[in-house]
């Protein structure tokens, strides 16, 4: 793996503005793909991290992580650059497509698309999990623990705030218990 | 008739602190607020505007500026949308500054590595409930799965397999 280097302001933005304008049905995978994979800015264990803690606090979960890893690169101006980057091509594509609801709504070519596009999105979700936790080699807890977590979010459809607020306290427990007998 | 624009930047700004565990969390508290407690929507159009925002790229948040746009225009767009992202901006900001000065501290890097569960177990979570959302015609958990397969076992752009997917979805289309 290639040590991280620190992106200016501006490889922020443009990084980030790739990770909004390319996110179809979710940007965290996405993320992932481009400060990991691609551009080499994040290793995997930082990335899922950052990740947990832009999950567990309130909000846009790629929205907190683009305003913690920007204040950690350059301060106020690289979360700011991030977050803008982030959120400027969504929003466009957003208001085109209020703007032309009528004609993309009853356009059957477009529906079918979007819908494939949408189960291979889901597929990536899964693939950038399976990919993340083979890399990361967790401990038996932790493995535990995501499976149990998966099962709850998506078979028992617990609602998230509930995961958080329980799993949140047990799992940092956990890393920090064995931390402290290492 | 649109609501004072106080309203909808404070209405937004409560929004944005309730959403533990991002948007899609976010989707029941949003009705409930938007169309049952003001009545600044109706239910049909809720939910037609949500669908629309899941249709765009990038963070289901922006469901919000959708929501804005319907409630007060161009203005209720962009104060829903500044009203979603700062409260939680700030506060991630805040938690950012608060790591930086604690990084000596021993127990900072394990406590942040026990959240590596949440955050894998809730990817993969979003993924098998989008692939169940998605599974509207018999091919559609082929491409979730055939995706997934894609990104955990190669290292190509993950944009090769949206466009087959898409390609897929249109050949369907066309054949059924």
């Amino acid at each position: 793996m290639t040590e991280p280097r620190v992106p200016s302001c501006g490889e922020l933005f443009l990084g980030f503005l790739q990770i909004g304008g390319l996110a179809f049905g979710g940007a965290v995978a996405w993320a992932r793909q481009v400060l990991v994979d691609s551009r080499g800015w994040m290793t995997e264990r930082d990335y899922a991290e950052l990740l947990g803690l832009a999950q567990v606090l309130p909000g846009p979960n790629i929205g907190n992580f683009a305003v913690m890893y920007g204040r950690r690169c350059h301060g106020l101006a690289g979360s700011l650059s991030a977050l803008g980057g982030f959120f400027l091509l969504p929003l466009c594509v957003v208001i085109g497509l209020v703007l032309l609801w009528d004609q993309y709504s009853s356009n059957p070519w477009v529906g079918a698309f979007m819908k494939g596009v949408a189960a291979a999105a889901a597929g990536m979700a899964l693939g950038a999990a399976l990919k993340s936790g083979f890399r990361l080699k967790p401990p038996p807890e932790q493995i535990v623990a995501i499976l149990v977590i998966g099962v709850l979010a998506a078979l028992w459809r617990v609602p998230l705030p509930w995961i958080i607020l329980i799993f949140a306290p047990i799992c940092v427990g956990m890393a920090l218990w064995r931390a402290r007998r290492a | 008739m649109s609501p004072h624009p106080i309203d909808i930047l404070l209405t937004f700004g409560l929004l944005s602190l309730l959403a533990v565990g991002g948007a899609n969390a976010l989707a029941p508290e949003m009705h409930r607020i938007l169309v049952d407690n003001r009545g600044w929507l109706d239910d049909a159009t809720f939910t037609q505007l949500y669908a629309l925002a899941q249709a765009a790229p990038g963070p289901n948040i922006l469901s919000a500026s959708v929501m804005g746009m319907a409630i007060g225009s161009w203005s209720g767009m962009a104060l829903a949308t500044i009203g979603i992202l700062t409260p939680a901006s700030l506060l991630a900001w805040s938690v950012a500054g608060w790591l930086d000065r604690l990084r000596g501290a021993w127990w900072i890097r394990p406590a942040q590595a026990g959240l590596i569960p949440l955050a894998l177990g809730l990817m993969g979570a979003s993924g098998i409930i989008l692939g169940e959302a998605a599974a509207s015609f018999w091919a559609a958990p082929i491409i979730t799965g055939g995706t997934a397969l894609f990104i955990w076992q190669t290292n190509r752009s993950p944009l090769f397999a949206l466009l087959a997917g898409g390609g897929i979805g249109i050949l369907f289309f066309a054949l059924g």
